[in-house]
């Protein structure tokens, strides 16, 4: 591998994150069009227990064939496909987040300290210009990433499940007080769909930064765990990363 | 990655669009795929037993007149055609009998009267259909555990099965075929499980299942089966309709309606 300058590859991510990961971005694409599939079957949104027809609090959709899963309409299907991979996603986000505690990647690496937090102005400013972190700096997540990873992790996933599970009729029996959390089934039914959204969110930006911060680079860390970083001074051959 | 370098944007995007297209069409086979549903549908009793678990004999949310719907959405069939049941309905039901068969010690006809004579249950309930929507609505029926004791179920009855007078369809070209539901004893004993035949004070309407549907609350509303005819005490539905339980277990829905 000709390169102009040094560099090392370092021990990005650990088997567990990157196994999690790519199980983790398929269960949420298939949940993501499944949950369109199953949007489709009625689509409006409401606030409270009860849907007012006359009144609804959003109309949209409904939302195109090659974004919902199966293409065709087949509510049945929808179904199907959305309870299988919300047990996997589920299983998977256990399996990540107790390995996480046990190996502290979660307080080490996504945690950010108040030095690193002091600089999100700076680190907004560079991102806007494109501009990443390089060299020694590169070897953790910069405070951005930790901070929308970690709101991924603590609140837009487990808020989409807790929203998936008020959409069950026998579980809204167990526990009463579950969709009374968000001030009905409606509510929360209106709620998985904006936690779903800002899911969808999250992936489009984090794919732009994974293109622009070095496509193959990021996408080999994220596969064997290897990440290059510039040695020496820590300046960018942005041309080449 | 050299080759990677060399590749365009155009030619990427060509990719992930040509990806993308197999992506889809793919995913559209799997889903017809049996043994795919086969696996995705193994979740459902998954669903059903930790769903159970966690609550065995809890009682669905009840709610005040003042959280009534203005307006309730009747859905699937609205106005049967029956000819046999557009004679019952035009006389009001008079002469209309409830006929409950099969694993039952004292097999039995109820009227109208009969079935209002027994125990009943009113609720205000909050209706989940499978589309998403929901409606809250006053129902008073007999309480099905009342008719089991009545009519004196058998031990080796596992599920109980309502007979509808509505048809639906079956496949494209097929003539449509009788509704029917079925539930397992775990909900046809629970205190909320009732044979309607008041909704919010007044006689079921025709669109809302007159003379009777079943209220099973915990369950969507797919399961609350309309125009009961007959209820039938069952070891196993394999030789019913199409042997899965319920029309709409039939046509690739989950029998456990929990979820």
């Amino acid at each position: 591998m000709p390169q102009p300058s040094p560099k090392l590859l370092i021990r990005r991510h650990s088997a567990v994150t990157r196994v999690t990961h790519w199980v983790n971005a398929l269960c949420l694409a298939v949940l993501l069009m499944s949950g369109l599939q199953i949007f489709n079957a009625h689509p409006a949104l409401y606030w409270g227990n009860i849907s007012t027809f006359d009144n609804p609090l959003a109309l949209i959709g409904p939302f195109p064939g090659w974004a919902t899963l199966p293409s065709y309409q087949d509510l049945a299907s929808g179904r199907l496909w959305h309870f299988f991979f919300a047990w996997l996603l589920v299983i998977n986000g256990a399996v990540y987040l107790l390995a996480s505690l046990v190996s502290r990647h979660l307080s080490r690496d996504l945690l950010p300290t108040r030095a690193e937090l002091a600089h999100v102005g700076q680190a907004i400013r560079e991102h806007i210009r494109l501009r990443f972190p390089q060299g020694e700096e590169a070897r953790r997540y910069n405070v951005l990433q930790q901070l929308a990873y970690l709101a991924v992790i603590v609140v837009l996933v487990p808020l989409v499940i807790v929203t998936g599970l008020c959409m069950s009729p026998r579980l809204n029996a167990d526990f009463q007080w579950l969709p009374a959390l968000f001030g009905g089934r409606q509510s929360a039914r209106t709620v998985h769909f904006l936690a779903a959204s800002g899911l969808l969110a999250f992936f489009i930006v984090h794919v732009a930064m994974v293109l622009a911060s070095g496509f193959w680079n990021n996408l080999r860390s994220m596969i064997t765990g290897r990440y290059a970083i510039e040695t020496g001074d820590g300046h960018a051959d942005r041309a080449k990363s | 990655m050299p080759i990677a370098q060399n590749l365009n944007r155009r030619a990427l995007l060509k990719m992930a669009g040509g990806l993308g297209a197999a992506l889809l069409t793919g995913c559209d086979q799997l889903t017809q795929d049996q043994t795919v549903r086969r696996i995705l549908g193994a979740a459902n009793p998954v669903d059903q037993t930790v769903q159970r678990a966690l609550g065995p004999n809890a009682l669905a949310a009840e709610f005040d007149e003042a959280d009534l719907s203005p307006k309730f959405r009747p859905n699937g069939s609205t106005d049967p055609d029956n000819a046999a049941y557009q004679a019952a309905a035009g006389q009001g039901f008079s002469d209309w009998r409830l006929n409950v068969t099969g694993l039952v010690g004292r097999p039995a006809q109820f009227s109208l009267a009969d079935l209002r004579a027994l125990p009943s249950r009113t609720q205000i309930t909050r209706h989940d259909c499978v589309e998403g929507w929901s409606c809250i609505g006053k129902w008073s029926g007999t309480r099905l555990s009342a008719l089991l004791e009545k009519t004196d179920l058998k031990p080796t009855a596992r599920y109980i099965v309502f007979h509808c007078a509505d048809a639906l369809p079956s496949g494209d070209f097929s003539p449509p075929v009788p509704y029917y539901e079925s539930i397992d004893l775990n909900d046809a004993w629970h205190e909320q499980t009732i044979l309607a035949y008041e909704m919010n004070g007044q006689d079921l309407p025709v669109a809302h299942g007159a003379p009777l549907r079943l209220r099973v609350e915990r369950q969507l509303g797919y399961k609350h089966a309309k125009y009961v005819m007959a209820i039938e005490a069952v070891e196993s539905f394999a030789n019913i309709g199409g042997g899965n339980g319920s029309y709409w277990a039939d046509n690739g829905y989950s029998w456990y309606a929990g979820i």
